[in-house]
């Protein structure tokens, strides 16, 4: 008897990711202009490529610790110190992973039993609930509006916990609204943790992409440094998305059980992209602040352009991305993006991928060249003079 | 003189493109069209923004021959005026693209662009080596520019990213 399906019922369920979809469309097309990229414009910096050319030269070629080099986890910890004012032991708090994926992944994976539900903030990182759900747990989702600049408040978060919430799970500055939470949300936040006794797992991969305001680690609140997994990586402050490299900080206990997983499924991240990171925080800051001035003018000018022509923005603190509403137009989000796309060949994407309440948003990249920003905020002009009622 | 963070914010961008269009330059540094002429009046009055110049590479143009060499000087300082003296009698010479005092085995850095190298070669050795303080010169002729105030001429690196990602 042949079975009906090889593929676990937990992933044969799993809705594939809606950015996939668009990816699919936009590929085919040429002379695409395209603020549908999630990462970094910018090459990573000559200086830490040559790193790793010099690690393969030396024949750094085998496994490293467990955690990660040791010496990159020292370093790490000094970052960590020096930029958000929190410790972490590179001995026992800190492991370098394979993006902030895998950190996220292991996170999950280490902290739920089955059943127990993660509270995700939406719009959303799309991979979140599908990693949740693929640890055994449930994604509850909350709804986060443009009115709130997309911000979880704390009557939000309240109401969505159960006897069953083991943890939240906050991104800030946000993919794809580019919010970022400022240090008095933070606290008010915590404050709800702290009573009803929750984990939070905050992804601070967009740390380094703050262009207002200092950027508060979730860690660094009073009496959150015990109860938060901080997952952060190179991808993004460092242009690194490439090479495959993140780092997950927790308390010991938690720490060292995410480490079994990370040893069993992993074995340690790539020897080459931690010789290469290591150079990233030695010596690429000044690249960081380059870069990250770069992405504050290229903001300033994307949100004042969307407003003038239409699209409503608010002020995105964080990120590379805007995520303007398309409401004018009284399509969905799909509609407008595939129109968009086929009549004047720009990609962006629909809001709804992100969650429900992306839904009647588009997020554009502002990780392109002023050029690019240029030409497609020309199309987007004229699209928007054709359909807007 | 002190600048402050906007006015940074304006040369930054514009050392890069000062083509740039004045009403996005406007907008990337969150100022209003007026303030950015301000700004650029009074840097140009200052003297901290000089001149508008274009980055070109003379190499790919057929009709172009010039030739450029970099001439290391020795000189004997004046008393009094030290090496400004000999540097401006130097860097008045309409063949003299730069003059910059060096530290190390000599003294004056010049580079100098003519139409051939015969050119070159005798504005060094009537003009330049004639001058009263100047004790040597050596004379090196580039042969390729690869990389020249910051740009990179050859390849510009192509958008590898994928079109749609998360
Ligand atoms: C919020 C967020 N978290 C995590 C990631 C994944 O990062 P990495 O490349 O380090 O796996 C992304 C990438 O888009 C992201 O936007």
């Amino acid at each position: 008897m042949i079975k009906t399906s090889y593929v676990s019922k937990t992933i044969s369920e799993l809705k594939p990711s809606g950015i996939r979809r668009f990816f699919d469309l936009a590929a085919n097309l040429e002379g695409v202009v395209s603020l549908g990229v999630g990462e970094p414009d910018f090459v990573t910096s000559w200086a830490v490529r040559e790193a790793a050319i010099n690690s393969l030269e030396e024949g750094y070629t085998s496994y490293t610790a467990n955690a990660g080099l040791y010496e990159l986890r020292s370093e790490i910890s000094g970052y960590m110190e020096k930029q958000f004012h929190v410790s972490y032991r590179p001995e026992d708090q800190i492991i370098v992973t394979v993006g902030a994926s895998q950190a996220l992944d292991i996170a999950l994976r280490t902290i739920l039993n089955p059943g127990e539900e993660v509270i995700v903030v939406e719009p959303c990182f799309v991979a979140y609930a599908p990693l949740v759900t693929m640890a055994g747990g449930i994604p509850v989702t909350v709804q986060t509006s443009k009115e709130d600049d997309f911000k979880l408040t704390p009557q939000q978060l309240e109401a969505a916990i159960t006897p069953k919430t083991k943890a939240v799970l906050i991104c800030s500055p946000n993919n794809p609204t580019g919010t970022q939470l400022g240090q008095e949300e933070l606290v008010m936040l915590a404050d709800i943790v702290k009573k009803h006794d929750l984990l939070v797992i905050s992804d601070e991969i967009y740390a380094e992409l703050a262009y207002d305001e200092t950027f508060t680690s979730f860690a660094a609140i009073d009496g959150m440094l015990e109860r938060t997994i901080v997952i952060n990586g190179f991808s993004k402050g460092f242009a690194m998305t490439g090479w495959r490299l993140g780092f997950v900080c927790a308390p010991k206990e938690i720490s060292e059980a995410m480490l079994k997983l990370h040893q069993y499924a992993m074995m340690c991240a790539p020897t080459v992209a931690q010789h290469a990171a290591l150079e990233a925080l030695k010596h690429g800051m000044q690249d960081v602040e380059e870069m990250r001035r770069s992405y504050r003018r290229r903001r300033n000018y994307i949100v004042k352009s969307f407003n003038e022509i239409g699209l409503d923005c608010h002020n995105p603190g964080g990120a590379f991305y805007a995520f303007p509403s398309i409401e004018k137009t009284g399509m969905t989000s799909m509609e407008f993006a595939e129109k968009l796309l086929t009549e004047e060949l720009v990609a962006v994407v629909p809001g709804d991928v992100f969650g429900e309440s992306g839904e009647g948003h588009i997020r554009c990249s502002y990780a392109s060249s002023m050029e690019q920003l240029q030409e497609a905020l020309r199309r987007m002009e004229r699209f928007m003079k054709n359909h807007c009622k | 003189m002190h600048l402050n963070e906007e006015e940074l914010e304006v040369l930054r961008i514009i050392e890069n493109n000062s083509r740039i269009d004045m009403k996005d330059l406007a907008k990337m540094t969150d100022q209003s069209e007026s303030d950015i002429e301000i700004t650029l009046k009074k840097l140009e009055d200052m003297r901290v923004i000089v001149r508008y110049l274009t980055v070109i590479n003379w190499a790919k143009v057929d009709e172009y021959h010039g030739v450029t060499a970099m001439i290391d000087v020795k000189v004997t300082p004046k008393r009094g005026v030290g090496f400004d003296e000999v540097a401006k009698r130097i860097y008045k010479f309409k063949e003299v693209q730069s003059v910059y005092l060096m530290s190390g085995a000599y003294d004056l850095s010049v580079i100098v662009e003519g139409r051939s190298m015969n050119e070159v070669a005798s504005f060094v050795s009537e003009k330049l080596s004639t001058l009263d303080s100047v004790i040597s010169t050596t004379t090196h002729f580039i042969m390729k520019k690869y990389k020249h105030d910051g740009t990179i001429f050859e390849q510009t690196e192509e958008d590898k990213r994928i079109v749609v990602s998360p």
